[in-house]
């Protein structure tokens, strides 16, 4: 177990008399989620650097308390009570996980220390919960804008294929849930182990079942890689639709562009940064965004990382509409956060609404040539 | 009839991986009776150098080649690192220590190769191959005839070559086995670099099929075990038959019962055989002396 703790000594040594905003973080930067967590630290830690050297925020140093909670709720919940009691944070980002956000958010409650989580479960803010705010979409606003997409293209049969992992369960469940708001039926309902090697059986029988017209795979890590290219090697001809969970540059290069031609995903503006029109009002921040993780880690920027931005922008914002840091100030200025443009969409808090993103915030990519392009 | 044998093409290439990476316990634990739960991360070391050498620019068989020696040269430090020091304790103890070591070898890989999953081209391209209505990769053959004639070399060894019936030796009793002239320190760094570097073989074989990352290893080992314990641990041919029945009977689970089912009715299974035949399949039957 590691422990970060991020301080920019440099500015600290220039202005001793500056006082510090400390701001903590629970990341699952190790473990099983290290692919979701790894960026969202860098990225805050990169935010945070630059932030102070721009001058900090309302005139004081911004102090990231990062900890790596191992994707391990019990650790998170440690920590959470650690950055809270004994590093007297303001405000937490973190929860990599919904299972990591679940116990922090529980000892951020009881703080009253507002809390912008980075998991994707919608039971995180619903019912609405005072201090706690999350950035990603649901999983179920996924099912929903890819059943707004087979709608159009009136399609009403479909096959799902799902991971056992947490993710790819839970979308799945989520999914069969809205399919009636769509008059979209599933007909078939595979799963596979995230970490099995080959799905042509499961697909068989997807194929094989009567009036099939789509096929969606809810999963991440490279199971939805695989469904790819075993759809390819059946030579199903079917629409095929991904979920955001594989929303990456990674993908396409894992399942190749050969496999992945014509694959349907919804994802966020900052993977199709490229094709963003002019106008777009995401367009500064993604590109930003795109190009200070891309020069400063050599990786290319994904949608995950993006969630931990979009968190610390929000809490930047507020912190500085607030004019204040305290917890109960920066709240309520969170709650009033209006038209902020991120890079997962733009958000718009209510006291009903703690995700703060409509459907809108997705855009339906399509994989052409090997290339994310949008569909229209 | 397409169907059925989709199913069973899908249950033999599975199969095949899991054979490959059960053919690779079978050494060690001739040799010292220790099951190596490292196993798994030599599979992954195999997959992952493989990666790095093909990124860095080095052609695919040169990067394949680098990946099984230094794979190999690994597991024998492990034996002279970890196992060599506890000489002596029971088999139980090493079993942990090859627990340990893996643990340690998927952190160090996750340090030096990151967190991200890798793959490298197909040997022979990505093109299925038809047979009566159902496909195959050609990767997939690939991993069959990488499991096939690691399981010929592997028979030839133990029973025609004298080194073979040495590490047989050392395996029934250590100490008349040094009686009779054995070197059973060489014996065991020899066992540990030929399971190391067929675990990297079976790395290289697999990785454009199921892709790679630092955390495959786990469920390559849980899987290699399960399929070398039904075919009877220490013996060539039941770690091949042990690996394609389990991956049929999980292809056939997943076609004709439900993908839900797909690891319990292989695991009923397994447990089935062992309650009728303890030594699996193919198992050597161990016989007490009163």
């Amino acid at each position: 177990m590691k422990t970060f703790l991020t301080t920019t000594a440099l500015v600290a040594l220039a202005l001793p008399a500056m006082a510090e905003i400390k701001i903590g973080a629970s990341i699952s930067a190790t473990g099983p989620a290290a692919f979701l967590g790894d960026p969202e630290l860098k990225t805050l830690e990169m935010l945070v650097e630059d932030l102070n050297a721009k001058g900090g925020l309302n005139g004081e140093e911004v102090v990231l308390v990062a900890y790596d909670d191992n994707g391990d709720p019990n650790k998170a919940r440690t920590f959470a009570t650690r950055l809270v009691e004994d590093d007297e944070v303001v405000a937490i980002i973190g929860g990599t996980t919904t299972g990591t956000t679940m116990s922090i958010l529980a000892v951020t409650e009881d703080a009253e220390i507002p809390f912008i989580s980075l998991a994707g479960a919608i039971d995180i803010i619903q019912p609405v919960k005072p201090f706690t705010f999350k950035t990603p979409h649901t999983d179920r606003m996924a099912c929903q804008k890819i059943f707004e997409d087979m709608q159009k293209n009136g399609i009403s049969k479909i096959g799902m294929i799902s991971g056992t992992d947490g993710f790819g369960a839970s979308m799945q469940a989520q999914c069969k849930e809205v399919a009636p708001d769509y008059a979209i039926e599933i007909i078939a309902d595979e799963t596979y182990d995230p970490k099995d090697a080959d799905m042509t059986a499961q697909l068989t029988k997807i194929k094989g079942t009567e009036g099939v017209q789509a096929i969606l795979n809810p999963g991440f890590g490279q199971g939805p890689s695989i469904v790819t290219r075993n759809v390819k090697q059946l030579a199903i001809d079917l629409p095929f639709y991904q979920s955001h969970g594989v929303a990456s540059d990674g993908f396409i290069e894992l399942a190749g562009a050969d496999a992945s031609e014509g694959v349907r995903l919804p994802g966020t503006a900052l993977l199709v940064a490229d094709l963003l029109a002019a106008d777009d009002p995401q367009k500064p921040v993604v590109d930003a965004y795109k190009a200070m993780f891309e020069e400063k880690t050599g990786t290319p920027v994904g949608t995950f990382g993006g969630y931990a931005h979009d968190a610390f922008l929000i809490m930047t914002d507020a912190i500085t509409r607030a004019g204040s840091a305290e917890p109960a100030a920066i709240r309520d200025a969170i709650e009033a956060t209006s038209g902020l443009a991120g890079t997962t969409g733009i958000y718009t808090f209510t006291p009903e609404d703690h995700l703060g993103l409509d459907l809108s915030a997705f855009r339906m990519l399509e994989i052409q040539g090997g290339k994310w392009t949008l569909v229209q | 009839m397409s169907e059925l044998l989709q199913f069973l093409l899908s249950g033999v290439t599975v199969g095949a991986v899991y054979a490959l990476v059960a053919l690779g316990f079978t050494i060690i634990y001739n040799a010292s009776d220790v099951v190596n739960f490292a196993q798994g991360e030599f599979v992954m070391l195999g997959g992952m150098i493989t990666v790095m050498a093909y990124t860095a620019g080095a052609p695919l068989p040169l990067a394949a080649l680098a990946a099984v020696l230094a794979t190999a040269a690994l597991g024998v430090a492990m034996n002279k690192l970890a196992i060599e020091p506890a000489r002596g304790a029971p088999v139980v103890s090493l079993v942990i220590i090859t627990i340990g070591a893996s643990i340690f070898i998927r952190g160090a890989a996750q340090l030096v190769f990151g967190k991200q999953i890798h793959t490298f081209p197909a040997f022979s391209g990505d093109d299925p191959i038809r047979i009566l209505g159902a496909t195959i990769l050609p990767q997939s053959l690939w991993v069959i005839a990488g499991s096939v004639a690691v399981f010929v070399g592997l028979w030839l060894f133990f029973t025609r070559t004298l080194l073979g019936r040495a590490v047989l030796a050392t395996s029934n009793n250590r100490l008349a086995a040094q009686l009779v002239g054995i070197n059973t320190p060489f014996v065991m760094t020899l066992s540990f670099a030929m399971s190391a570097g067929i675990g990297a073989l079976a790395g290289v074989l697999v990785t454009p099929i199921t892709m790679t990352s630092y955390d495959v290893g786990l469920a390559f080992a849980l899987k290699g075990f399960a399929a070398a314990m039904l075919g009877g641990m220490g013996n060539p041919k039941g770690a091949l038959v042990g690996g394609f029945l389990l991956g049929v009977l999980e292809g056939l689970t997943a076609g004709y019962i439900s993908s839900q089912y797909k690891d319990a009715a292989a695991f009923i299974v397994i447990l089935a055989v062992l309650f009728f035949l303890p030594q699996g399949l193919f198992g050597r039957k161990s016989t007490d002396r009163v």
